[in-house]
């Protein structure tokens, strides 16, 4: 006889983009699902739901993670980062946004934001990144339009303007 | 792909996680997700609750005691990738992590939650097979240190019981002069399960003699193993002698047959990583670069 | 039409304006579309590859919270038409759910409509379904064998198309020719997989009578076979052009879950929106790629010139038909590849198994063909002894043969082959990188280079259709814009189809600005709903450069007309005296002048200054037609496409013998597709294709077991190349312009997909051709190759 479970909503706070959010969600329901479908935070895509693509990567207290691993229940105290809150302001784009358009670095955009978070985490804590560092910051977000090729341009171009511009790092974004 | 419904609680201490556990075996354990939340997605797991145990400080941390470093269950991944104890400490797992997954399950998954999982080509239990780690586990009424040649049982299988929780993990310390350390992993992807991988880690004393020396091998079998290197205690290594215990050691050596690689491929690559791996450990021996302090 | 020395936008590196939305995650995908009420479907798959479905109880299922709804295939079927086929074959009957029998091991069965996907899912689960096992077929020449238990038993057998083709006299020049070799290549079933899955949602206004659908589609005659599926007029089919499309490259088609969603939404009064999962999507989205067996015979000189060849293709379409056979009649446009080889016999054979069914792949079948072409080169110059780039120089069609002639009837328009290779060897420094895997051999791996040269055929009519089905008549594939000037003189143009990331958007703006010398970004393009568009043809095929890009440049060459023609008319002179200048359009004499503003008042409210017979306002229409493509079939030979854009592969892949990793060590790859009009959106599409073909050619596989059981049903199998996987491409370009074309531009959509697989195998088989091993079906995986090298090595030390 299988146990029964009634639909029984937990309240989680959420701190998102530098903003407390709260929702009622079962427990079963991803951080990915709860900040597309409650906080209409729709920039963080779902490709696999089972970890291995990326397009549902924010920033965890920084650090890239994948939202579709989490259980919204479990993601109270962090400071959680999409890719809305990376711009500056209403239509204005952050350097490292701005460089993925200087270089085409995305084509249809799915795991365009995935890649950004994972680019601007990797720009946070390393100001010279080599290539080979790149290729590992991004390893995690699959893409199957560029073939990398521009994105990995992107992210050297927003290390030389992050360079060339003082911008403080290592702050939360 | 959505789980099936579960309750969700986050107990404050260890010994309440461990009452939970024990009262209820429908219950499983979440730490860092990255392989038990796949599992819910795809409903191969369906518990009917979990247990958070992410944020029980008691069981986050890197310590060092006299003859090992312990490794707290939740520790992060990637806490252990950055953290200079291990660096200095056990270069073999700082040179085990960067294979482990990829950057961002590295940030949420858990040292006890590779532990647990127990998979067959994972690079934390085969380091923790090949360096004679003991896996600490409590349950409601006690502790225990398990030798990880007897927690890990077989593919995804760990000597665990309802009730029990993985707390720890304790690395032994070399504390020789020279040790040096190897590791090699061939995978389909850099981020992919391993076919094989090869941990090493040999000490040398004054002369070059080796007076230490272990070899572990993980993705080749249903568990990781230790390969018997002890014939090259007592003698400086040689190319010929190390090769000639590997491979004899790897010719009928259990191996799985997937999609990927077949049992043949497992056993080959086996002997070539596994010699690759002693041949990197005794030179950085050699060399000194590999000194602990 | 040549190349103008003198272009303002066209061929600059200008950004992609559709990139601004989606770095700040404000794309709009299907699932981003909020609709209100709107409810969720979860699908049951069949366990078994082949099965009759005894009963179905829902019950259980409809006790569940939150369902309104169990769909099965017989309420679908008695209320729809079939999805249409492409061949003539009326007896091979496909609905969006499996009716009376499941086909394929994932085949949808039932689906289950809910508040949430969480519930629906739920609630499938609950579904009892009886099944009764089937006898089943797998594999392709099985399925051949008349004696293999048919798929759909009413057609009577597995052969969907068999149909055998001679251009030329092949028997004879197989018969005259010195040497002869035949070999058999297979291309593993692989495909490419986009990162957002399919997804559909759909919402029924009873009151205005419209059906109005959004999704991630990729698809020509989309909103015809919704219409023609559930019974309804076209014009009561409204679908959203402007959702964003997260990827597709040919394959987003999702028919069968848009007719279930439109069904559920006019019964249940509320929007239904069906996402697939990634499992529903590798098991059931029905979008696998060829499955091809190739056996290739080619009849040669001593110096290595081809004469003749046969080919016969054996394609496991899976368990339903669509339009995946006609992956093997469109590669008929490019069947001899870059090469004089004067007559061809081609038998294409379609099977129906109990595999879940393809869908249009990027190139449509050309990928798979090129491998087996270009391993037929390397294999005829291994034969000889002679170099493989000096065999295929001296098989390329030569730069004054074009317009060139291909015995299946279609003519290469321009190309310059032999100056592309030449570019690659200087730019790689071939002599050095031969070196190089010397060295590399030296110090004990194996090593190898390969070579593929192709071409991508761009911009056609649908001419395989009527090829290989006589009752479709279809001799257009058509595409359209139409240019509005507002009354304040800003320009918007609208584009009739959705894009997945080709840049569409900017390639329409930046041809218009071209023609009318205005800044590009000053240009809004947007995509009207089917209701409100002109005719599409979707994105497949390689032809929005040409079709997109043609339409947009004579509908703005007909706006510029009509401003020229409002100009003289002020002026009192003749439309050929008058110089039109960034807008602004003056006489010869340069004394009178009328300015952009001034142009558009009058259009808009100088009615009297109008010419005799204009209308009012400011705005301009065209459907254009295929360049070239106009004639239907005859005899067999049919002119497919267009234009034809080329690539030379030359690849260095070098790997321990033991470990067997193939390790790209240097990817040159030449490509002239004409004149580029975005240098930007080109060099990603090649770039991304050629991650494609790595991906198919080494590590990407939809395998079946011998239980009909899909094995590879997620990421974690189903292995997609990463950052790490895929190497610094270099790409060296050359510009060869269509004559057919407004700006001389090809496709490029396809680019390096087409080729990388037969290259990343060449370089493997040159890299083990010195222990007498090859590898002849891709993807080769890592295992493979140290497995072979093994066993080769191992023979080698036995002894006798």
């Amino acid at each position: 006889m299988e146990p029964c479970h009634e639909k029984i909503a937990m309240k989680v706070r959420l701190n998102v983009n530098g903003r407390e959010r709260e929702a009622d969600v079962e427990p079963r329901k991803t951080l990915l699902d709860t900040l597309r479908e409650d906080f209409l935070l729709v920039g963080s895509h779902a490709g696999c739901e089972h970890g291995v693509c990326g397009a549902c990567t924010v920033l965890i207290d920084g650090e890239p993670s994948r939202s579709c691993l989490m259980f919204a229940v479990q993601a109270d105290g962090y400071d959680i980062t999409t890719i809305e809150g990376l711009a500056p302001a209403p239509g204005e784009l952050s350097i490292v946004q701005d460089a993925f358009c200087e270089t085409h670095g995305l084509q249809c955009g799915y795991c365009t934001p995935g890649m950004i978070l994972a680019a601007h985490a990797l720009l946070e804590r390393n100001d010279a990144p080599g290539r080979a560092d790149i290729l590992e910051a991004i390893s995690g977000n699959i893409c199957r339009c560029t073939g990398y090729g521009q994105i990995v341009e992107a992210i050297e171009h927003a290390a030389d303007r992050l360079r060339k511009t003082n911008v403080p790092r290592g702050g939360r974004p | 792909m959505k789980p099936a419904p579960f309750d969700y609680v986050r107990p404050d201490s260890l010994g309440e996680a461990c009452a939970i556990l024990a009262s209820d075996v429908d219950t499983r354990i979440i730490a860092g997700g990255q392989t038990l939340v796949p599992m819910l997605a795809m409903r191969l797991a369906r518990p009917a609750r979990l247990v958070d145990i992410l944020r029980l400080k008691e069981l986050h941390g890197i310590s060092t005691e006299e003859n090992a470093i312990v490794i707290g269950a939740v520790t992060r991944q990637v806490e252990v990738e950055r953290s200079e104890i291990i660096r200095r400490s056990l270069p073999l797992l700082a040179k085990a992590l960067p294979w482990v997954g990829h950057p961002p399950t590295r940030n949420r998954g858990t040292v006890g939650g590779s532990i647990a999982n127990a998979d067959p080509s994972a690079e934390i239990p085969l380091v923790a097979i090949t360096l004679g780690a003991e896996i600490e586990i409590a349950n409601p009424s006690d502790r225990t240190r398990m030798p990880a040649d007897e927690f890990f049982i077989g593919p995804m299988l760990a000597a665990v019981m309802p009730g029990d929780c993985v707390c720890a993990v304790r690395f032994p310390l070399w504390t020789q002069a020279r040790v040096g350390t190897g590791f090699h992993e061939v995978s389909a992807r850099r981020s992919d399960f391993a076919f094989v991988a090869a941990a090493a880690q040999v000490a040398l004393d004054q002369v070059g003699r080796c007076i230490a020396a272990t070899l572990g091998l993980g993705g080749v079998g249903d568990r990781a193993i230790r390969i018997d290197v002890a014939p090259l205690v007592g003698n400086v290594p040689t190319r010929e002698a190390i090769t000639d215990i590997v491979r004899a050691a790897t010719k009928a050596l259990d191996a799985s047959s997937d999609l990927h690689a077949s049992a043949d491929y497992r056993r080959r690559v086996a002997a070539t990583l596994g010699i690759r791996a002693l041949d990197d450990a005794f030179a950085e021996a050699a060399s000194g670069h590999g000194a602990l302090p | 039409m040549s190349n103008a020395p003198s272009l303002k936008f066209v061929s600059s590196g200008r950004r992609v304006r559709e990139d601004r939305r989606f770095v700040a995650g404000q794309g709009r995908y299907v699932a981003d579309v909020a609709l209100e009420g709107l409810l969720h479907v979860a699908v049951l798959p069949s366990q078994h590859p082949s099965a009759r479905i005894v009963s179905i109880d829902a019950a259980a299922a409809m006790k569940m919270p939150g369902v309104h709804h169990v769909l099965t295939g017989e309420e679908l079927a008695g209320a729809v038409d079939p999805l249409m086929n492409g061949l003539d074959t009326p007896k091979v009957r496909r609905f969006p759910l499996a009716v009376g029998q499941a086909r394929y091991a994932g085949e949808w069965v039932v689906a289950v409509v809910a508040e949430s996907r969480a519930q629906a899912e739920d609630a499938a689960e609950k579904v009892r379904i009886e099944y009764e096992p089937l006898p089943y077929v797998i594999d392709a020449e099985a399925a051949l064998d008349s004696s293999s238990p048919p798929v759909h038993p009413a057609h009577g057998g597995n052969v969907l198309l068999d149909r055998t083709f001679v251009w030329g006299e092949v028997e004879k020049h197989f018969a005259e020719s010195p040497q002869q070799l035949s070999f058999r290549v297979v291309w593993g079933r692989s495909s490419t997989v986009p990162i957002e899955t399919f997804g559909v949602a759909a919402k029924w206004d009873p009151w205005r009578e419209i059906l109005d659908v959004w999704a991630s589609i990729q698809m020509p005659k989309y909103s015809d076979q919704i219409a023609r599926s559930l019974r309804i007029p076209l014009n009561n089919v409204r679908v959203h052009q402007d959702v964003d499309v997260g990827g597709s490259y040919g394959v987003k088609r999702g028919i069968k879950h848009t007719v279930i969603v439109a069904h559920l939404a006019r019964i249940l009064g509320r929007p239904v929106r069906l996402i697939e999962d990634r499992l529903d999507n590798m098991r059931a989205g029905d979008a696998h790629g060829p499955d091809r067996i190739f056996d290739v015979e080619v009849a040669f000189n001593d110096e290595g010139i081809v004469k003749s060849m046969k080919m016969r293709a054996l394609d496991n379409v899976g368990a339903y038909a669509g339009r995946s056979p006609f992956q093997l009649g469109k590669p008929i446009g490019a069947i001899v590849g870059p090469y004089r080889i004067e007559s061809v016999q081609y038998r294409a054979i379609a099977v129906t198994s109990n595999k879940a069914a393809q869908e249009a792949v990027r190139g449509f079948g050309q990928a798979p063909t090129n491998y087996a072409i270009e391993t037929a080169i390397d294999k005829v110059a291994a034969a000889l002894g002679l170099d493989r780039i000096d065999v295929r120089r001296r098989n390329f069609i030569r730069h004054e043969e074009f317009p060139y002639l291909i015995p299946s009837g279609t003519r290469y328009d321009s190309g310059d082959y032999h100056t592309v290779a030449a570019k690659v060897l200087a730019h790689a420094d071939y002599e050095a990188l031969k070196r190089e895997r010397d060295e590399l051999r030296a110090s004990g791996l194996c090593a190898g280079i390969g070579i593929a040269a192709c071409l991508e055929p761009s911009g056609g009519n649908s001419a395989f259709e009527p090829l290989l089905n006589e009752k479709n008549t279809t001799s257009t594939w058509m595409e359209s814009c139409r240019i509005n000037v507002d009354g304040l003189g800003f320009i918007t143009a609208t584009i009739h189809t959705t894009s997945s990331g080709q840049g569409h958007e900017t390639l329409a703006a930046t041809v218009i600005g071209e023609v009318l010398q205005i800044d590009p970004d000053l240009i809004r393009v947007m995509r009207p709903d089917t209701l409100s568009s002109l005719p599409s043809n979707s994105p497949v095929g390689s032809r929005m450069a040409i079709m997109l890009g043609g339409a947009a440049f004579h509908a703005a060459q007909k706006l510029k007309a009509k401003i020229i023609r409002i100009a003289a008319h002020q002026f009192g002179c003749a439309e050929t005296d008058v110089v039109y200048e960034g807008g602004t359009v003056s006489n010869a004499a340069a004394d009178k002048k009328l300015a952009w503003a001034e142009h558009v008042t009058i259009a808009h409210r100088n009615f009297h200054l109008l010419p005799e017979g204009m209308e009012p306002g400011l705005e301009a229409t065209h459907v254009m037609q295929v360049p070239t493509g106009t004639k239907l079939p005859e005899g067999g030979r049919v002119q497919m496409y267009p234009c034809h854009s080329f690539e030379f592969h030359l690849v260095l892949i070098a790997f321990d013998p033991e470990i067997g990793k193939p390790e790209i060590k240097r990817y040159v790859i030449g490509h002239d597709c004409g004149t580029v009009i975005n240098p930007h959106i080109v060099r990603g599409m090649t770039l991304g294709g050629i991650a494609h073909g790595i991906g198919a050619s080494l590590m990407e596989e939809f395998v079946y077991d011998g239980e009909g059981q899909l094995v590879t049903q997620s990421f974690m199998d189903y292995l997609l190349p990463s950052s790490h996987e895929v190497p610094r491409v270099e790409i060296v370009h050359h510009c060869t312009p269509s004559p057919f074309t407004v700006f001389g531009q090809k496709g490029s959509g396809e680019s390096g997909y087409l080729g990388s697989p037969a290259a990343i195998s060449s370089a493997i088989n040159d890299a083990v051709a010195p222990l007498g091993i090859s590898f002849s079906k891709l993807p080769i995986r890592i295992a493979a190759i140290s497995d072979a090298i093994a066993a080769a090595t191992s023979n080698e030390k036995a002894p006798g």
